[in-house]
């Protein structure tokens, strides 16, 4: 009794779980010391970039630990408190905080400096997983989709202010969580579509688009012309989805900023610019091609070494593993990060409480936002969109946040068993 | 709940296909492609060349008759330069402002961040000057290279030059020649250019982002060190190309002489000719326009290779030869010449008058009568009929001691003469013709020109009583001789055959009877055969062709004079004046001072402007204009035609007066 009395914090808590997130905080750092000019490497050094995040790996490690001798039931109860104190940190942060790179998104204290979107997420993480707990909505009217609408879309709407418009796509991944919980599939396939038709807008001309929407919508109400509910909402759709490829023409001139309208030119191959917009990802790509197989070694990525990738220890970190790991390099960080998301939804959904579930949910795809958005960035695939490869890259607000979406997590669902 | 748990599956199932997609990509990038890996190495690779000296060139005895001198180019690097004292550099390197900028903006539209030549081959004096106040000027760095340097100041064409590689030569090295490297372009500098040039050194070294040295690549271990050009031993003596060029000054023609036992050439002269060292630095562009290409005499034209004349009388030994040969005479053999000969309605003239001639006074006296009968025998050995046959045969047996082929010296762009097969008469004359239509080849005059390298080779087959071995200038590369610089290359005349034509050659110098008694050599027996060459554009060619001494010869020589008249006036004295200086290292006695007349001698043809027409005011005014109508055949009679050549003659300066010649060569 005694004993399971002094081990009462850490029972039932997924360990495995625990290796992994410190297999990628040790990678991170092993990969921003080599991302550093060589001569800042020759004595060790706290106030160089890897000395930093050798502390808050340490300090994040424990804030992680102490996160498990908090009662579980606690984050449930003081979800509301926790997202309103994120939405206020959001608040603040436009008027007070300090604007770097045109983005108003930093609140420094001291020498210490705050990026409040990052703790945002698991406070909208928290709150929806209260939301969908405690109502059980199956999303199949409008109400609920509006609540959780609101939810997420507060402090979305917030980010989007300063203007931080990387972090604010994240908030997307909440759409996963709430169609695990009863949210139509047609959500996420509006969503696709819409995706694929502003890259197709892009590509193709507009007229061209417009006659194959028409000519799939013709087929499709011919097939179903007996369903009078179904052509309705095809047709509805149809004249949406023209509607939107005009919409895009002056979203995209008007909304978008200069630099992020370059950055989506780029990766679509419409425009090449290798000195000035497109310096950045070509870099980068040179940096990951050259690691081919097995990689250029530690320390020995001249990419990486004689600094050719600008912001390679924060967004671009990616590009050491890359180039001083190779191919293999890169298997094994996907690899983990895979297995990471795969294993959160396996004990999401051993959950009990719908709570936990939601939640689990929503710290999976978060997390698989920023990976895919983070790697996709630096191999090119996806536009340059400024946001952390969770755990990997430099800063301490970003590790943090991490560390308490994961850690929050771990201890709901070592408390699986209880009942709240 | 139960089919919302299924969800769960599609969820996982797009972590999955994306991780696919992830890895998918870098595959490609990092396996399948080697576009980024090379990306990487270009950028922070950069090769800086070291360049190797070229090697030396010594002459037969030892001594260095081409050699490397240093000179400094000064480099910039354009975004390394900070704001300077323009003035204070422009006075230090003797250059205007203007041109400070001029070359700085020239630089930079190179490369900005690459070194780039900023003034190539600076003075020793800029360059002290510089040195102490280089640290002034940020981004500038001056570099050593050599270039090359001919102490004797003689051989333009014989050694050629060096120059700055072009487009083409790059494009076509196969990337060995890059912006700013020299190649050898004429002479020897061409020829051997593969030998002399070296090896040129490689260090790789690491540039970091912003383009600061960071070191060298993996410790140095594919850098390349700069190996120098191999040194090549001529044949050549110094002392008689120095001398010979002496003696063809103000004149045009050419000289060769070889050593017959080893066929290694003793001297190449080619006159006019230029002082090597006129095409070497920053002048070299304007030189090569003023010396070169501004003389209207051609120096361009290495006239002892390319150079066609008719062989004229000193053909007559080898027709001797095959004579004696084939057995249509034999050294008994008397001809009656009546100061003529007649075949057809053809009559060639002869020069002297002795009745029944032999065969070694033939030689001596140059009968043309006599060679015309040997000819003639030869043609028509089988009969009258099939003399197509016959001087086919002839001209096969005439080919082999060099004649209408090249000998393949090693200098670039050799030419190999004039001297047809049957098949060319055939197209002139159709099926029937006989010897009395090439009659005029007997004495080496008409159809057949032969180059100055080739009469001499004659000699030298002469000398050696039957073979010769291919003439050469370069006898080593460091210590390689090349093989096929040993190989006796046998003519088909038996060695006994020689002797009674040497006879004649003997006293053609050293009889009172010979042509070329003036050219008498004290205590050396030389053996040769003077020719006044006809020149169907102007006055004779002067010629001498021979070799000495008599036994175990060691000089073969063939000399040019254009359009200098008998061969015994110039061409021979200046063929003994260099044998007896090559044999005795000095010439001796009374014949020294006629050395320095014969060096005096302007002998130059002189050249018509034909610009504009030339006013006739006096009775001297109008012999010149005579004379000057007969260049315009010298120029003909050279077969070759230079476009640019002719274009600056025809553009000679204009305020001249009724000899228009305002040229380096001629003036005194």
């Amino acid at each position: 009794m005694q004993q399971q009395q002094g081990n009462r914090f850490f029972f039932n808590v997924d360990w495995i779980t625990v290796l992994i997130y410190i297999a990628l905080c040790a990678i991170g750092f092993v990969n921003i010391y080599a991302s550093v000019p060589p001569e800042k490497t020759i004595a060790f050094g706290f106030s160089e970039l890897y000395g930093k995040q050798l502390i808050y790996v340490i300090s994040g490690l424990i804030l992680g630990l102490a996160i498990l001798l908090f009662d579980g039931r606690l984050f449930n109860v003081f979800s509301p408190f926790i997202y309103g104190g994120t939405l206020l940190l959001l608040l603040a942060v436009l008027v007070i905080g300090n604007k770097v790179a045109g983005n108003q998104a930093w609140i420094a204290i001291g020498s210490f400096k705050l990026q409040p979107a990052e703790f945002a997420k698991f406070g909208t993480a928290l709150l929806l997983a209260r939301y969908v707990g405690s109502f059980n909505p199956k999303f199949r009217d409008f109400k609920s989709i509006a609540i959780a609408a609101l939810i997420v879309g507060a402090p979305l709407l917030l980010i989007m202010l300063q203007p931080d418009t990387g972090s604010a796509l994240v908030f997307l991944a909440f759409m996963f969580p709430l169609y695990r919980e009863g949210l139509s599939g047609y959500f996420l396939l509006i969503f696709l579509g819409m995706i694929v038709l502003f890259v197709a807008d892009f590509l193709v001309p507009t007229w061209i688009l417009i006659t194959i929407i028409t000519v799939i919508a013709g087929l499709f109400i011919y097939n179903n012309r007996r369903k009078q509910k179904i052509i309705f909402s095809t047709v509805l759709v149809t004249v949406f989805a023209i509607g939107y490829l005009f919409l895009i023409k002056v979203a995209y001139e008007k909304v978008l900023a200069p630099h992020q309208r370059s950055r989506i030119e780029l990766m679509l191959g419409l425009k090449t610019d290798n000195r000035g917009a497109g310096y950045n990802v070509i870099q980068s790509q040179i940096a990951i091609g050259s690691g081919q197989v097995t990689g250029r070694g530690f320390l020995e990525g001249t990419q990486t070494k004689y600094g050719y990738v600008p912001e390679q220890s924060t967004d671009f970190i990616f590009s050491t593993i890359g180039e001083e790991w190779g191919f293999l390099g890169c298997l094994v960080v996907i690899g983990l990060y895979s297995f990471l998301l795969l294993r959160l939804i396996n004990l999401a959904e051993r959950q009990r409480s719908t709570f936990s579930r939601v939640y689990g949910y929503s710290v999976a795809c978060i997390l698989f936002f920023h990976v895919f958005i983070n790697i996709g960035m630096t191999i090119g695939i996806i536009p340059v969109i400024g946001i952390p490869l969770p755990l990997i890259s430099y800063g301490g607000s970003s590790l943090w946040s991490f560390t308490i979406l994961l850690f929050i997590f771990l201890k709901l669902d070592s408390n699986r068993m209880g009942f709240f | 709940m139960d089919q919302l748990f299924n969800r769960k599956y599609i969820v996982q199932g797009l972590f999955i296909v994306i991780a696919l997609i992830l890895l998918g990509k870098l595959f490609y990038i990092q396996i399948v492609s080697d576009k980024y890996f090379l990306s990487a190495e270009s950028n922070v690779l950069r090769k800086i060349y070291k360049y190797p000296a070229r090697g030396a060139i010594l002459d037969r005895n030892g001594k260095v008759i081409v050699q490397n001198e240093p000179v400094y180019d000064l480099m910039v690097t354009p975004n390394e330069v900070k704001e300077f004292d323009t003035l204070a550099l422009a006075q230090a390197l003797e250059i205007s402002i203007e041109d400070v900028r001029k070359n700085l903006r020239k630089a930079r539209g190179k490369s900005t961040y690459q070194s780039t030549p900023f003034l190539k081959q600076i003075s020793v004096q800029s360059y002290a000057r510089l040195q102490e106040i280089l640290y002034r000027f940020p981004g500038f760095r001056t570099q050593d290279r050599t270039v090359r340097h001919y102490p004797d100041s003689v051989g333009g064409q014989l050694f050629g030059y060096v120059k700055e590689v072009d487009s083409a030569d790059i494009a076509n090295s196969e990337g060995f020649y890059r912006p700013g490297d020299y190649k050898g372009k004429s002479g020897l500098e061409k020829s051997y250019e593969e030998i002399l040039r070296g090896e040129k050194g490689v260090v790789n070294t690491v540039y970091d982002a912003h383009n600061t040295p960071q070191g060298s690549y993996a410790d140095g271990k594919y850098d390349i060190n700069a190996v120098s050009g191999e040194r090549l031993i001529s044949g050549i003596d110094m002392r008689i190309q120095k001398l010979g060029e002496e003696l063809m000054k103000d004149k045009v023609g050419a000289i060769v002489a070889i050593e017959p036992a080893t066929g290694e050439i003793l001297s190449l002269i080619s006159s006019p000719g230029y002082d090597p060292n006129l095409l070497v630095g920053r002048d070299q562009g304007n030189n090569y326009m003023k010396f070169i290409v501004g003389n209207p005499y051609r120096p361009s034209l290495v006239r002892p290779i390319m150079g066609y004349y008719p062989p004229g009388s000193s053909f007559k030994p080898v027709d001797a030869l095959i004579g004696l040969q084939e057995g249509v005479i034999d050294p008994n053999t008397t001809f009656f010449c009546p100061h003529y000969y007649q075949a057809g309605n053809r009559k060639i003239k002869c020069e002297h008058f002795d009745g029944s001639i032999s065969l070694r006074r033939g030689i001596a006296r140059s009968c043309n009568t006599y060679f015309c009968y040997v000819f003639q025998k030869l043609i028509t050995k089988n009969g009258m009929k099939n003399q197509r046959k016959t001087y086919q045969e002839w001209r096969d047996k005439i080919a082999k001691f060099g004649f209408g082929e090249k000998l393949d010296i090693d200098m670039p762009y050799e030419r190999k003469g004039y001297f047809y097969e049957a098949d060319h008469y055939d197209k002139i004359y159709g099926k029937r013709w006989g010897y009395t239509n090439v009659i005029s080849q007997a004495i080496g005059q008409g159809e057949i020109t032969a180059t100055p390298l080739q009469m001499a080779n004659a000699m030298a087959i002469i000398a050696n009583r039957g073979y010769y071995i291919k003439p050469h200038i370069i006898r080593a590369m460091g210590d390689k001789i090349k093989k096929e610089y040993v190989d006796k290359k046998y003519v088909g005349v038996d060695a006994k055959h020689f002797e009674p034509v040497i006879d004649g050659m003997q006293d053609a110098v050293n009889t009172s009877w010979g042509t070329a008694i003036l050219s008498r050599i004290p205590d050396v027996v030389l053996c040769g055969k003077t020719g006044t060459v006809q020149n169907p554009h102007g006055k004779n060619h002067s010629v001498f062709i021979g070799f000495a001494p008599r036994d175990n010869p060691k000089i073969a020589i063939a000399v040019i004079v254009e359009n200098a008249g008998f061969g015994s006036t110039y061409a021979a004295p200046i063929a003994s004046y260099m044998i007896e200086k090559y044999l005795k290292g000095k010439v001796t006695g009374s014949r020294a001072a006629q050395v320095e007349w014969m060096k005096s001698q302007n002998l130059l043809p002189v050249l018509k402007d034909k610009t504009k027409p030339v006013k006739i005011v006096t009775k001297a005014d109008s012999l010149l204009i005579k004379k000057a109508d007969s260049t315009k055949k010298v120029k003909d009679s050279l077969s070759i035609r230079a476009a640019t050549i002719k274009q600056s003659v025809a553009t000679k300066p204009k305020g001249s007066k009724t000899v228009p010649l305002e040229n380096p060569v001629t003036q005194k």
